[in-house]
């Protein structure tokens, strides 16, 4: 064991976890928006937007991240229309590519949790609410949508989990992440053991706040 | 389409025996898995709090882990760690091993991870009455696993490991940064020689769908086999 070596890499492995952080962040943000815009095309009635909608969640659910962000990184620029257009300022940048990857994934994932929600809404919440002659706008933000958040809740943290293990893959577009970082220090120095553990704990420390966080909310939010 | 032709003009070919080769090593990794996992549900479902420690340590840092941190450990690791058991046995000599051994390990200990939860679900959730029966009746420990809890177990089981199974597909594509020559990695080959990556990469993306396209097929037949009489 190199105690030293640990040490020393503790700090550079910190300030990497912030990129890691902040890829996490702006991806579940954008991804939570997809999901519900999507979780709510699965539900039309229509047959083309609800096709559509469950076209996306398949192909974003069955295949892997890394083909994802291979594809918007090194496969987009290909097209020379995008490559003229103002979109190239930012297909260009591999950390906006990264965090196109990761909120389409995660919008196709988040978007399934949340349509399994809306849908196993007893009858009755909906029937109540009609009765007392609330309008259908109404039913959906105040009393569907609330008791879907409540519902999602066990599930969306699994997601944020799986989510901040996914951006270890920003590394293969060379943005310098946690995972980046300890592979960079692994190849230089020939320690995997010591970085893992060091890389490793941060991560698990991540998770454990992640998971008590979604604990609270459970909670907090339960009826 | 000229690009996927067989033979020495197109990459037909090669991407044809990659994608037989992620299938080789999801496999692997997946048989490795269940081989973790028959270890780690019995230490997980004991009444010793030391095994449970134990079990419970190992599924918590591996599913809070990245795999690809994963893939390192063992990539970069790996070597080391058989040389240093070797030199125990006083074989100094330098010892590589083959990128499909490591890759299949760190996934199979990934998805042994996986699938020693859904066992432990499963096993949980058999009726209590069963084990009960099974004593009163007289029968002996194996018979009463291999007859009475495997397969009960193995119905209750099926829809969570088929979810396993498509995890352990999808994180194959990791070992690519190895080295180890399947979809992912030849996609890249291709992608680099032709210029030509998004046209690769999508059909990259389209090998794994039909993959998980057939296994899923394949899961449901097995539901229905294994949901006889239920």
């Amino acid at each position: 064991m190199d105690f030293d070596l640990m040490l020393n890499s503790f700090p550079k492995l910190l300030n990497a976890t912030l990129i890691t952080l902040k890829l996490l962040s702006l991806s579940l943000i954008i991804g939570l928006f997809l999901g519900f815009c999507f979780a709510i095309l699965r539900l039309s009635k229509n047959i083309f937007i609800n096709r559509f909608a469950y076209g996306y969640s398949y192909l974003f659910r069955g295949t892997p991240l890394l083909v994802q962000i291979f594809i918007i990184y090194f496969g987009l620029g290909q097209i020379e229309f995008l490559r003229s257009s103002f979109l190239w300022v930012i297909l260009k940048e591999p950390y906006w590519c990264a965090i196109i990857a990761f909120s389409l994934n995660t919008g196709a994932y988040t978007s399934e949790i949340i349509r399994s929600a809306l849908q196993t809404i007893k009858p009755g919440f909906i029937e109540a609410g009609k009765s007392l002659g609330l309008s259908n706008k109404i039913i959906f933000f105040k009393i569907q949508i609330p008791i879907a958040i409540r519902q999602s809740l066990p599930a969306y943290g699994n997601e944020i989990i799986l989510m901040l293990k996914g951006t270890s893959l920003a590394s293969t577009v060379t943005l310098m992440d946690l995972t980046g970082v300890a592979k960079y220090i692994i190849s230089t120095t020939f320690k995997p053991v010591e970085v893992f553990i060091v890389a490793g704990s941060i991560y698990l420390f991540l998770t454990f706040l992640i998971h008590n966080l979604i604990k609270f909310l459970e909670k907090k939010y339960s009826y | 389409m000229s690009l996927l032709s067989f033979g020495n003009s197109g990459w037909g070919d090669e991407l044809f025996f990659a994608t037989l080769m992620t299938l080789a090593v999801s496999l692997t990794a997946m048989i490795i898995g269940f081989i973790f996992a028959l270890i780690f549900t019995p230490l997980k479902l004991s009444k010793i709090r030391f095994l449970n420690i134990i079990a419970n340590s190992y599924t918590t840092v591996i599913r809070g882990v990245p795999e690809l941190l994963v893939i390192y450990l063992f990539f970069f690791g790996g070597s080391g760690a058989v040389m240093f058991v070797a030199s125990i046995f006083g074989y100094n000599e330098y010892i590589e091993i083959n990128a499909f051994i490591t890759g299949s390990f760190a996934i199979g200990i990934i998805s042994g991870a996986y699938s020693t939860e859904v066992f432990r679900g499963a096993i949980q959730s058999i009726d209590k009455g069963q084990f009960e029966a099974s004593q009163v009746l007289g029968l002996k420990k194996p018979i009463h696993f291999l007859k009475v809890i495997l397969p009960q177990m193995l119905r209750l089981a099926i829809p969570n490991l088929s979810n396993v199974w498509q995890i352990t597909l999808k994180d194959t594509s990791l070992i690519s940064v190895t080295g180890l020559v399947e979809i992912m990695r030849q996609s890249y080959i291709a992608a680099g020689s032709t210029r030509d990556p998004l046209f690769f990469y999508s059909f990259a993306a389209l090998l794994y769908l039909l993959l998980t396209f057939l296994s899923m097929k394949l899961v449901n037949k097995l539901e229905i086999k294994y949901n006889r009489g239920f």
